[in-house]
């Protein structure tokens, strides 16, 4: 995974609470067998608008997301992640996020930024017009006129998309404990170990 | 049974390890048991790094999970681990033509995604149950019946029933994409342990209640998210009573009450089922697997953070009227009010299920009418299932008003053994269809979908919004229920079919 450490630039005001799976990518779209190219399907009920942010020129490609309360709530679509990353978003800011759908943007590289509401009708003003800054390092989100909002973030995450560690990555570092649990797991219970040939 | 001195000798040892990992005796649940057993490596945070001994993969959650490591360029730590089978959007019709030829799937997005498993699953080494295989079912079903599920182990599956294994007495569970990634590249997952519940069902069973009948009504007891946070053990006379395969159906469900997992602990009926199956051990393998088998049972004055006791004499054959597994009523009983709810939110879900559904409170179940019948799904598919709904179709057609009634066997395997025991003529001859087998109508993500506003006696899982189809109407029951929908076109208690 690439490294996380800022993300900066313009970020949609999108600013709706209860955002569930389902209007991030409906589930017509989870038929898919690769990743990339749910972008399309992004908020697709939204963007029938023709004045939707996500496709105005000013916004399209916006590397952040700002929403409100209970982000990603819903079924546990790991494709709502895929999605927003095909959309070009790389970190969303809200008052809170569901769990599940936290879980999911971090294993893909999504920042997720809580905030309080008053920051975040701040951001919302500002990003009509100016971009946003959030720094992963210093565990901000700043603006050209000076705002500057502290945020917190679990200590193991913060430090997994700093270095761009990936979960299977950290765990793969521990092959010796796993294959000294193989060797164990071999003489105790045998028939576990042995497996089906392909 | 006579453990022999070798036998004898091998399990003081493994006694020996886990005492060494346990200094002090405290007494263990068998939930306890297999997670201590899994762990790799314990963290100040008591999160661990579970193995995995059993990864089932089918052709929905696996794609993105192989091209992950395709980008990586990981490879699967344990393909001898894991076993791949399409069963989520196979068509249920036939899959060859006359010349062996396969007939090509209509719906493009599922032809990708059965073609990517078949890509995958040679790519990466692993053991591929193809569509036209006759062990090729649905997963949760193939596992258990090839003996590659086995008591004691863990086992996981990108797909929500997983629990379904537990009825072995395994430890099993759904996980999303990135968690396959992660299994199949490190064979095991960081977790934090549950809590342990049992829910005890004392009691027999009355006549025309079955394992389904139990978990339904647990479902009604325990409510959608009463088993947030736990796995479930599933004890008492009644649960020790049923057969393996009711066991799997009790155990399917516990997701449906909120549970990480469900166990029944291992016994008897379990070893008398597994003996003999394609992957589970054999000879002395055997013997050594069934003594530890027996040592997981829960210890006397084991804790369980909740418990739950259920009168066998309070279940009867149940039938669900809303669109939440939790919504359960006896079918002798009437579709409740939503203001009989004391929760304002459930007063709230029920009036939103009820306009759903299409019906009114006070309105008794037997009065409702069917238009469509689906037998099938991990959780009723296997042959006691499609005896038990036989039964009760034998003699008997399809009602008129009955559009669509449809049987779909859980794998080849007991799609043949029902022909062999003829179930297969009893069906058609009724007007019922006889199908391939998969998940078809359970998710609809295939071709059997449920039109909307129309309603369908389920013996799957999930009555949940479109879940059979956007805008239908599910009410789950038994096989034997389900049988006897289709017979009298409403939902009937299917005692009036059966008694003498
Ligand atoms: S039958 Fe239904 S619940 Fe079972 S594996 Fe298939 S889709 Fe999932």
């Amino acid at each position: 995974m690439e490294p996380v450490k800022e993300v900066a630039g313009r970020a949609i005001p999108f600013g709706r609470k209860n955002v569930d799976t389902d209007v991030i990518i409906p589930a017509h779209w989870l038929k898919t067998i690769t990743r990339d190219g749910l972008g399309r399907g992004a908020f697709e009920a939204l963007r029938q608008d023709p004045d939707n942010l996500f496709d105005s020129p000013e916004f399209k490609g916006s590397p952040i997301l700002i929403a409100g309360d209970n982000f990603g709530c819903g079924s546990s679509r790991e494709h709502a992640a895929w999605a927003l990353l095909d959309l070009g978003i790389t970190a969303v800011i809200a008052p809170s996020f569901s769990d599940i759908f936290s879980g999911n943007a971090f294993k893909n590289g999504i920042l997720t930024v809580v905030l309080p509401q008053a920051a975040i009708d701040r951001l919302m003003e500002v990003a009509q017009t100016d971009p946003v800054t959030i720094d992963l390092e210093s565990q901000t989100v700043t603006t050209p006129f000076q705002d500057r909002f502290s945020f917190e973030i679990d200590p193991f995450r913060k430090h997994c998309l700093l270095n761009g560690l990936d979960e299977v990555g950290l765990t793969l570092a521990r092959g010796d404990a796993i294959s000294d649990y193989e060797n164990k797991s071999a003489g105790e219970t045998p028939w576990l170990a042995k497996g089906v040939a392909a | 049974m006579q453990a022999s001195p070798e036998i004898g000798q091998w399990l003081a040892n493994c006694a020996a390890l886990w005492l060494s990992a346990h200094m002090a005796h405290t007494p263990r649940t068998l939930y306890d048991k297999i997670w201590d057993a899994h762990v790799v490596e314990r963290r100040d945070d008591g999160t661990c790094l579970i193995y995995i001994d059993r990864h089932l993969v089918h052709e929905v959650t696996s794609p993105q999970a192989f091209e992950s490591l395709r980008a990586a360029g990981r490879k699967v730590r344990r393909p001898d681990l894991t076993l791949a089978v399409p069963d989520h959007n196979l068509p249920t019709t036939a899959r060859r033509d006359a010349a062996g030829q396969r007939i090509p799937i209509a719906d493009p997005e599922s032809a990708q995604q059965l073609a990517a498993l078949e890509r995958n699953a040679p790519e990466f080494g692993i053991r591929l149950i193809g569509d036209a295989d006759v062990e090729q079912g649905i997963v949760h079903v193939v596992g258990p019946e090839q003996g590659f599920s086995l008591p004691g182990a863990t086992i996981v599956c990108g797909d929500s029933h997983t629990a379904c294994h537990g009825g072995l007495g395994a430890l099993a569970f759904g996980i999303g994409t990135s968690e396959v990634e992660h299994v199949l590249a490190t064979q095991t997952l960081l977790l934090k342990q549950s809590k342990n519940m049992e829910v005890r069902v004392e009691g027999e069973l009355g006549a025309g209640v079955t394992a389904k009948d139990v978990v339904l009504h647990i479902c009604g007891v325990l409510g959608a998210s009463g088993g947030t946070g736990y796995v479930i053990e599933y004890t008492g006379s009644a649960i020790r009573s049923l057969s393996l395969e009711g066991r799997l159906t009790v155990s399917n469900m516990a997701i449906e009450h909120g549970a990480r997992a469900g166990l029944i602990a291992p016994d008897e009926t379990t070893f008398a089922y597994l003996k003999g199956r394609p992957f589970a051990p054999k000879g002395e393998e055997w013997d050594k697997a069934v003594a530890w088998w027996r040592s997981l049972a829960t210890d006397p004055g084991a804790k369980y953070d909740k418990v739950v006791v259920i009168d066998a004499a309070d279940i009867v054959p149940s039938v669900t009227w809303g669109t939440s597994p939790e919504d359960v009523v006896p079918i002798t009983g009437v579709v409740p009010a939503p203001e009989s709810f004391t929760d304002p939110s459930k007063q709230q879900a029920a009036q939103k299920s009820l306009d759903y559904m299409g019906l009114t409170p006070g309105q008794r179940l037997e009065e409702v009418e069917v238009q469509n019948v689906f037998i099938g799904s991990c959780t009723n598919s296997r042959i006691e299932d499609l005896r038990a709904a036989a039964a009760v179709i034998k003699g008997r057609k399809k009602a008129d008003n009955v559009r669509w009634a449809i049987v779909v066997p859980g794998s080849g395997l007991v799609k043949r053994q029902a022909e062999e025991e003829g179930l297969d003529r009893i069906f058609i001859e009724a007007g019922i269809e006889w199908r391939e087998p998969g998940c078809s109508a359970c998710l609809a993500m295939n071709p059997d979908k449920v039109p909307a506003g129309e309603r369908c006696a389920s013996t799957s899982n999930r009555n949940f919004v479109g879940r059979q189809g956007p805008g239908a109407r599910t009410h789950l029951v038994s096989p034997a229920m389900a049988a006897a929908a289709a017979v009298t076109g409403k939902l009937t208690d299917v005692r009036k079919l059966t008694s003498a």
